[in-house]
């Protein structure tokens, strides 16, 4: 189990309706189902990932996330789920909008480009940051929108979004006390709990 | 040439038959007073009967579905790709059974049956039947086979249709449902082709109403006009280039070629056959007029054109669904023009709506609506993938 997702799965009260947009080879509605009796439909468009998806026993449906989530109705879900997909999305703002329509509540985690190593890279090489968690050129990244711990806060208080929890972990997905006093300066992937305000 | 009756076919199979002696009223209102029912089966029945599949035949298809009769062993079943051991639908973990739908040309009880009432030929007075009478005719075929849950019900096209109407008319008695390269219902272009091949069968002096059967003789020119048309809606236009050009090799020819390959080498200058793609289209519908009866052509598209479960439910598919908690997989293929990856998504979303649990996966294929029956990889791999799962859940063994 990847620590994010050790982390996510606190939230999920048993037996409720998951959507999980990007669901990759679905280990975590996987897991979901089988600890808390949870109802799961991921979102894929990768071939493997389906399907390992339909291997594991969970629903998959193949849908690009950048045609919208029009075709799911409103309040459909108890969560959202969107673990690490958030930066490679064409309006993810719109996303994050679609995902507290059809869900009561919304996970999100992405990669903190205000992590300090990210800022120093950028300062010191004054190349676009590249890193073994983060292995992309900037030409052929498919992270395209990249944020910080303070752009996601001050999205979500433009949308008026209610910020449940909010977490940050370094890539080994560890918290820490200095972590929690400076999220956006330590920590390297934002994990978020939101719902409508 | 013999049969392939390489390890992974179920190679050499015999057609059984059942009389049904039981009124069957039609979606019409007409009654049936009893059929005979034409179907074959592959793979074992377990002592739980939990392992079942029941395959739904398409358009032109019949109960024929996997493996060689002894006295065809060059013909396989329609379905050989995806029926056999080790295959998609594997018949070393399931007891596969399909049947020849109401109102066929394979055995079943249809207009080219005799009716007993009269002692003639059903003919054209054969009742229009609907997906509905043949998914209850199906369930009839099930009690006298002893088995009260399919593992899966799984069909593509008309088939897949009679997979939806298994979920909606008898919602408890399957656990998972396959449907591929289908439709909610047929579009207005759908229903067009359907009537230009019926009238190009109806319309042929040796229909004769449609008591060709009596006067010895068979619609010959409109049912190969008939399938001609069906035909070109089956493949995708990249199929029909790759297919009629093949003979080209520089790749600039081949460019401007598009699958044009003559047939003699030269043009003719006038009416007859040039080109590769009419010499086949005719040897096609000419092949499927002699193997196939008109009436019952006649009768599966109007099944066709007649299937739209939502009309029970004020035009709301989703409501149709809300019962019964079986599982779907959902299968379309990118250049099939006749029911493209659209009218599948259609389903997925009315499926969503109802609160189902669905999978759904959209195969890149160059071979059009007719990939439903080709190996295609990763169709087959979905396919399989998912079914091994069924497996399991069925009977709580690893495959």
């Amino acid at each position: 189990m990847r620590p994010d997702l050790e982390i996510i799965q606190q939230w999920i009260e048993p037996n409720s309706r998951v959507l999980d947009l990007g669901c990759g080879d679905g280990d975590l509605l996987h897991y979901l189902e089988t600890t808390k009796q949870a109802r799961g439909i991921g979102l894929e468009i990768d071939e493997e990932n389906i399907q390992h998806c339909i291997e594991n026993g969970v629903n998959v449906i193949e849908q690009n996330l950048d045609q919208g989530l029009s075709n799911f109705q409103s309040n459909s879900f108890d969560t959202v789920l969107l673990a690490q997909t958030l930066q490679a999305l064409s309006n993810p703002d719109q996303l994050i909008d679609e995902m507290l329509r059809i869900g009561e509540k919304g996970i999100i985690t992405f990669p903190n480009f205000g992590n300090w190593k990210s800022r120093l890279y950028l300062a010191t090489k004054g190349r676009m940051p590249v890193s073994k968690f983060m292995p992309h050129q900037w030409y052929d990244t498919p992270n395209i929108h990249f944020c910080t711990v303070k752009d996601f806060d001050a999205l979500c208080r433009d949308k008026n979004i209610k910020v449940l929890t909010r977490t940050v972990v370094d890539s080994q997905h560890k918290g820490s006390w200095a972590m929690k006093s400076w999220p956006n300066f330590l920590g390297e992937i934002a994990i978020y709990h939101i719902t409508k305000d | 040439m013999a049969a392939d009756l390489s390890e992974d076919s179920v190679g050499i199979v015999e057609p059984q038959q059942i009389h049904i002696d039981e009124p069957l009223t039609l979606r019409s209102g007409k009654v049936l007073p009893a059929c005979d029912i034409v179907y074959e089966t592959y793979g074992e029945l377990n002592a739980e009967k939990t392992n079942a599949i029941l395959v739904c035949h398409a358009l032109s298809g019949d109960h024929h579905a996997a493996g060689y009769h002894a006295d065809d062993e060059n013909k396989s079943g329609w379905w050989e790709t995806c029926i056999g051991p080790g295959k998609a639908i594997d018949t070393n973990l399931f007891f596969v059974v399909s049947m020849n739908n109401l109102g066929g040309c394979g055995g079943t009880t249809g207009p080219a049956s005799i009716n007993p009432e009269t002692n003639k030929y059903w003919g054209p007075d054969f009742p229009v039947v609907t997906v509905r009478d043949w998914v209850k005719s199906q369930a009839m075929l099930m009690d006298r086979l002893d088995i009260t849950k399919w593992a899966a019900v799984v069909g593509g096209s008309l088939g897949g249709m009679q997979v939806l109407r298994w979920a909606i008319s008898y919602p408890d008695r399957l656990a998972n449902a396959v449907c591929i390269a289908a439709a909610p219902k047929l579009s207005a272009q759908n229903i067009a082709f359907n009537e230009v091949a019926r009238q190009s069968i109806t319309t042929d002096p040796n229909f004769y109403d449609g008591c060709y059967l009596e006067h010895g003789t068979y619609p010959k020119q409109g049912l190969t006009l008939a399938r001609m048309v069906g035909h070109i809606t089956y493949l995708s236009d990249s199929a029909m280039r790759a297919k009629f050009g093949k003979t080209v090799t520089d790749f600039e020819s081949e460019a401007s070629n598009f699958g044009r390959d003559l047939r003699s080498g030269k043009l003719s200058f006038g009416f007859n056959v040039d080109f590769q793609v009419e010499s086949y289209l005719h040897y096609q519908g000419e092949r499927f007029s002699a193997n196939f009866d008109a009436n019952t052509y006649l009768l599966m598209t109007k099944a066709l054109d007649y299937f739209d479960p939502s009309v029970d439910y004020d035009g709301d598919l989703s409501k149709a669904f809300t019962n019964g908690d079986c599982k779907f997989l959902l299968v379309s293929f990118s250049t099939d023009w006749r029911f493209p990856p659209e009218r599948s998504q259609e389903l997925v979303n009315d499926l969503l709506n109802a609160g189902r649990e669905v999978t759904y996966v959209e195969v890149e294929a160059d071979q059009g609506h007719d990939a439903f029956l080709l190996p295609i990889p990763r169709y087959i791999n979905a396919f399989k993938g998912y079914l091994n799962r069924v497996y399991e859940e069925v009977t709580g063994n690893a495959p």
